[in-house]
């Protein structure tokens, strides 16, 4: 039988720590629906779209309801459109987007990702066009979620992929200008890209998964800060198991969730993703979990250490508590997104070196950073060569998601609103990397890659 | 399939009468019952059978959040496998 203290700590948890599961997404691939003809080509997608998702956004509320346990976001994330754009070249791509955002629309969902491309070694047919269109695609659609992975460890990083990608960044930017800039908000450029991630905006369907498959995020970060606070004065072990039990008992719910929605959508279930994803709301902070551990602020010396320990302790807790996991599977860090980042940010006290440290030792990279107006695309085609550096060598998953505030300077401030949150514009070294990122190629695959 | 309903909130009169009847009406039988009340704080949790309820749990909740309203007290009914899910290995 189920005792009182632990029914009263679950409901503690969902009333008064945030404890939700953050996402239910369902991968759909789309490579039967590739024709040469792009207008039949759209139709085909938003019709299997429709039909596959039908349910998605009803079952999601209809267990949220039973469990008790809030399911925010109901997402679709599909191949890669590039390889659909493949079969028709001479066409513009922002076809597929529009079809997408209309696909969403119908079934509900608040977002859905795959505008996508996979050019770490090389573009193959379709790439050029689609990266080309992201600025245009993400101005038109709403709901559309975009990224472009340009590294891994197998193949190295594709340089004139991080140069075109600075410039498609800004541009994206420039197109949205009017609307906070919130185009480059939804534009994800990778390292060691997952097939299998269910968060966005950097969610798509990767080319080795079933038809359909239904992946849950999992989400926390209030939770483990009022596990920890509980906990008082003890030492770092303790703070590591902690973490672990309680990463556990959240996970076990997106495990739950995922089992249920899978059964009643008669879709396989594919993977847990066991990550602390924060939101702007007081309480749900990665960054307040760090500070609970002791540091004055997040970005204070220490901050990388604690990282480190926070990202692996949630990942050996999780791991037990599902059959599959999968996807990114970590903390993330996005700045705008999290209330304790957003006053660090603001206080100088978090900058983007330390950012870049931290990115090191969690599960995604510098993400949703608003960086001043008139930053060149080579300097971001820089940054984005170091984050994925930082993926390459350490065989991880690492992310770019910067919004270049067009028109603003640094201490200014973006303002997304909703989930996307709001946050200050942060400081950068403007120094030109110009001529190396202009030199084109590709960094070749490090040792790392050698494991046959 | 078992519900755990919890009711947290102000100590007053009738409450566990009031959402005993609301089972009772749609067929929720009552299992078990842990009540106290601490310092004017009144917490009860309720074990319920509802294989046999006439209407559909979603209604069920919507009902017990709203009875919980009237009577200015948090109630919540889930699924007893969210409880098992977290605290059982």
């Amino acid at each position: 039988m189920i005792n009182s203290h632990d029914i009263l700590e679950t409901i503690n948890m969902i009333d008064n720590e945030n404890l939700d599961v953050r996402t239910i997404t369902m991968g759909i691939s789309l490579i039967d629906c590739i024709d040469e003809d792009i207008n039949r080509a759209c139709d085909k997608v938003y019709d299997k779209i429709c039909r596959y998702a039908q349910n998605l956004v009803k079952t999601g509320e209809d267990i949220s309801k039973e469990y008790g346990i809030p399911i925010i976001h109901k997402r679709i994330a599909v191949t890669p459109i590039a390889m659909l754009a493949a079969a028709c070249p001479t066409k513009n791509p922002v076809k597929f987007a529009q079809a997408l955002d209309h696909a969403a629309d119908t079934v509900g969902v608040n977002f859905v990702g795959g505008y996508s491309a996979l050019v770490h070694k090389g573009f193959a047919p379709g790439d050029y066009a689609l990266i080309e269109s992201i600025p245009e695609a993400l101005d038109i659609t709403e709901k559309v979620c975009s990224s472009v992975n340009i590294g891994s460890t197998k193949a190295g990083i594709n340089m004139d992929a991080v140069e075109k990608m600075g410039r498609i960044i800004r541009l994206t930017a420039e197109r949205t200008a009017d609307r906070d800039c919130i185009g480059a908000a939804k534009l994800v450029v990778f390292c060691n890209a997952p097939e299998d991630n269910p968060f966005m905006a950097g969610a798509f369907h990767g080319a080795g998964e079933p038809d359909c498959v239904i992946n849950v995020g999992v989400s926390g970060p209030g939770v483990v800060r009022a596990a920890l606070a509980k906990a008082g004065d003890c030492d770092i072990t303790e703070i590591a198991d902690i973490v672990k039990k309680t990463a556990f008992k959240i996970t076990r719910t997106g495990q739950l969730v995922a089992k249920e929605a899978s059964k009643r959508l008669s879709v396989p279930f594919g993977i847990v993703d066991l990550s602390l994803a924060p939101t702007p709301a007081i309480g749900d902070s990665v960054a307040y979990i760090l500070e609970e551990m002791g540091l004055e602020q997040c970005g204070a010396h220490g901050t990388t250490a604690c990282l480190a320990l926070l990202n692996d302790a949630v990942k050996k807790g999780g791991v037990m508590a599902s059959s599959h996991v999968g996807g990114l599977s970590g903390a993330f860090i996005p700045v705008t997104e999290d209330a304790g980042m957003i006053e660090a940010a603001r206080s100088k006290a978090l900058t983007l070196t330390k950012l870049e440290a931290m990115t090191a030792v969690c599960s995604v990279g510098l993400d949703m950073i608003a960086i001043p107006g008139d930053t060149s695309a080579a300097v971001i085609s820089g940054i984005i060569a170091d984050e994925a550096a930082i993926g390459m060598v350490n065989s991880k998953t690492t992310a770019v998601r910067l919004i270049p505030a067009i028109g603003k300077k640094s201490g200014e401030e973006l303002n997304f609103g909703g989930l996307l949150g709001q946050g200050p514009i942060m400081d950068i070294n403007t120094k030109s990397p110009e001529k190396f990122i202009s030199r084109g190629g590709r960094i070749p695959a490090p040792m790392q890659s050698l494991k046959n | 399939m078992n519900a755990v309903i919890t009711v947290l909130g102000k100590d007053n009169v009738g409450i566990l009468a009031k959402v005993s009847n609301e089972c009772a009406e749609v067929g929720a039988n009552i299992i078990e019952v842990t009540q106290s009340v601490l310092q004017g704080m009144f917490a009860m949790i309720m074990f319920v059978d509802i294989s046999n309820c006439s209407v559909p749990f979603a209604q069920l909740v919507d009902s017990l959040t709203a009875k919980g309203d009237e009577m200015g007290v948090k109630v919540h009914i889930m699924h007893e496998d969210i409880f098992n899910a977290m605290h059982t290995i």
